[in-house]
């Protein structure tokens, strides 16, 4: 466990630096993050605009959920995908041989392959964006006890997110040229920035069960509010839990049938 | 286009369709990242479910939406992405060689796609014929006939904003953040997250004449409502307008980065 906790630090020192190296990049980053927040904003607002209330969330209680899909969406793009498109390019080209070479587990060693440290940046935003809404709200600032479950749940969340990344991603040891599997992902997880509840039938299964996005933004944010049961905060534990374990046993069958791109 | 070029064209295009078929599933993906009209739908419909919104019912939005999904459809390109990556591994060299502008290569590449696409969007357009029926589409025959023109230009827009901003990566390395703020815009402007109408008013003003419009909303509104003969007209020509802006555009940026590669790579 020592062993894995150094490899990610010294990873993380790599990327670090790497990303230090394009300092231009910087200034763009907060740029973008800004502009981000803005565009990710605006449909909530025409929403409201028209509305007290939509499927029971104020606009208040939605800028929570907001606000964790601008971290959960961090956390995406400044460590799960590009340490996995990494992997479907190793994949591709036959470079994952040296992975699989290395006296560690390839997953661990993959998953931390590569940061985007600028991120960091879209998690203040979250942050800033969280403590507004619960000035806005003015009922005080949430319970202890709600933000510790609630950060727990981000975690939770975050590692969902990781494991539906990896299973998507195992594809690519068959399938071989699957490089733009990260826009589908963005593609399905910008649904996340909306309660889960607003969606109805089939989509709310699907949102819930299947690619989850509940469990990583709309039931966090419930936490925070002190609006969620416990029940459904055991479900969502459990539900990650659950998902982490089916994305290893995925990616152990896939594993098996990788057949080097080189030479 | 010289006569060399145009006798590339067919085989560019088998090409093509040799492409799409040998790497399908990362096509399917492609086509995949075009669904989200359909979450938009799921949103906006339980929205208006309880009552209109804004004078949009549920059956507009699932008509506005359906259309949606049939012009994403023929109209997204993934070039700007395949660009910045020829360039970041250098394969980009290769293709400089060939004695033929790699903005027709592109171009006859992805419409090798376009029937594959038509397969995904006929069947949507069905579906919205029936569930929406004459009520929430126009009937006008001339309005009609322009959906194919105006879908093309759109095509074109959307395809040289692109090929635009995969040029930009000779310029930057990374270009993955500037496609992220690009799409950011373009759902905002284009009607793609929600028709333009119902916009803030400033932001309204903006979306109309922006290109984004005649990327998207235009065919929408084109199969959807019916428009008076000058509006009509007025908005066509701006259509055309803008694919011809955007098109001396791309190959500006082209030609201006182009000088700037540096060809990583052997």
């Amino acid at each position: 466990m020592r062993r894995y906790l150094r490899l990610v630090t010294v990873q993380f020192r790599i990327s670090a630096a790497a990303g230090m190296a394009y300092r231009s990049d910087f200034l763009l980053e907060g740029v973008m993050t800004i502009a981000w927040a803005a565009l990710t904003l605006l449909p909530l607002a025409v929403l409201y605009d028209g509305r007290a209330s939509v499927a029971g969330w104020t606009v208040e209680s939605a800028l929570i959920v907001m606000a964790y899909f601008m971290a959960v969406k961090a956390a995406l793009e400044g460590v799960i995908s590009p340490s996995l498109i990494d992997l479907v390019e190793r994949i591709r080209t036959g470079a994952f041989d040296y992975v699989l070479l290395k006296p560690v587990d390839a997953q661990a060693l993959i998953s931390a392959s590569r940061f985007e440290p600028w991120k960091i940046f879209d998690i203040l935003g979250a942050i800033a964006l969280a403590a507004y809404a619960f000035h806005r709200r003015g009922l005080g600032p949430p319970a202890l006890a709600d933000v510790a479950l609630g950060m727990l749940l981000f975690v939770a969340g975050v590692l969902a997110m990781y494991s539906i990344w990896i299973m998507f991603a195992a594809a690519s040891f068959w399938v071989v040229r699957l490089d733009n599997l990260t826009f589908l992902i963005g593609a399905i997880f910008d649904t996340a920035r909306w309660p889960v509840h607003v969606f109805r039938g089939v989509w709310r299964f699907v949102f819930t069960f299947i690619f989850p996005i509940a469990v990583m933004t709309t039931f966090p944010a419930m936490a925070l509010l002190g609006e969620l049961d416990s029940d459904t905060a055991l479900a969502t534990l459990g539900g990650s839990a659950l998902l982490l374990v089916l994305s290893r046993l995925v990616w152990r069958t896939a594993i098996r049938s990788y057949t080097s791109a080189s030479s | 286009m010289s006569s060399r070029t145009l006798r590339a064209i067919p085989t560019l295009l088998r090409i093509g369709v040799a492409e799409t078929v040998a790497y399908r599933a990362e096509f399917l993906v492609w086509i995949l990242t075009t669904t989200l009209p359909l979450v938009m739908l799921a949103l906006w419909t339980s929205v208006a479910a309880e009552a209109p919104f804004r004078n949009y019912t549920s059956a507009d939005f699932v008509a506005y939406f359906l259309a949606g999904l049939i012009v994403r459809n023929l109209t997204g390109s993934w070039v700007a992405w395949q660009i910045s990556e020829e360039i970041r591994t250098g394969t980009m060299s290769m293709r400089l060689l060939r004695p033929l502008h790699p903005f027709i290569a592109f171009t006859m590449s992805h419409l090798a796609a376009v029937p594959f696409r038509t397969i995904v969007a006929l069947p949507i357009a069905v579906v919205l014929l029936f569930s929406s029926g004459a009520s929430a589409l126009a009937t006008e025959p001339v309005q009609m006939l322009l959906v194919v023109p105006s879908l093309a230009l759109a095509w074109l827009i959307t395809f040289s904003m692109l090929f635009a901003l995969g040029a930009l990566a000779f310029l930057f390395t990374k270009t993955m953040a500037l496609l992220n703020l690009y799409f950011g815009l373009y759902s905002l402007l284009s009607g793609y997250l929600m028709p333009i109408p119902l916009l803030p008013s400033g932001l309204r003003q903006i979306a109309e004449v922006s290109p984004f419009r005649f990327m998207f909303s235009l065919p929408v509104e084109l199969m959807k409502r019916p428009i008076d003969a000058s509006d009509l007209a007025v908005l066509m020509l701006a259509q055309v307008g803008w694919a011809i802006v955007t098109l001396v555009g791309a190959l500006w940026v082209w030609r201006k980065g182009l000088r700037h590669f540096e060809a990583v790579g052997g």
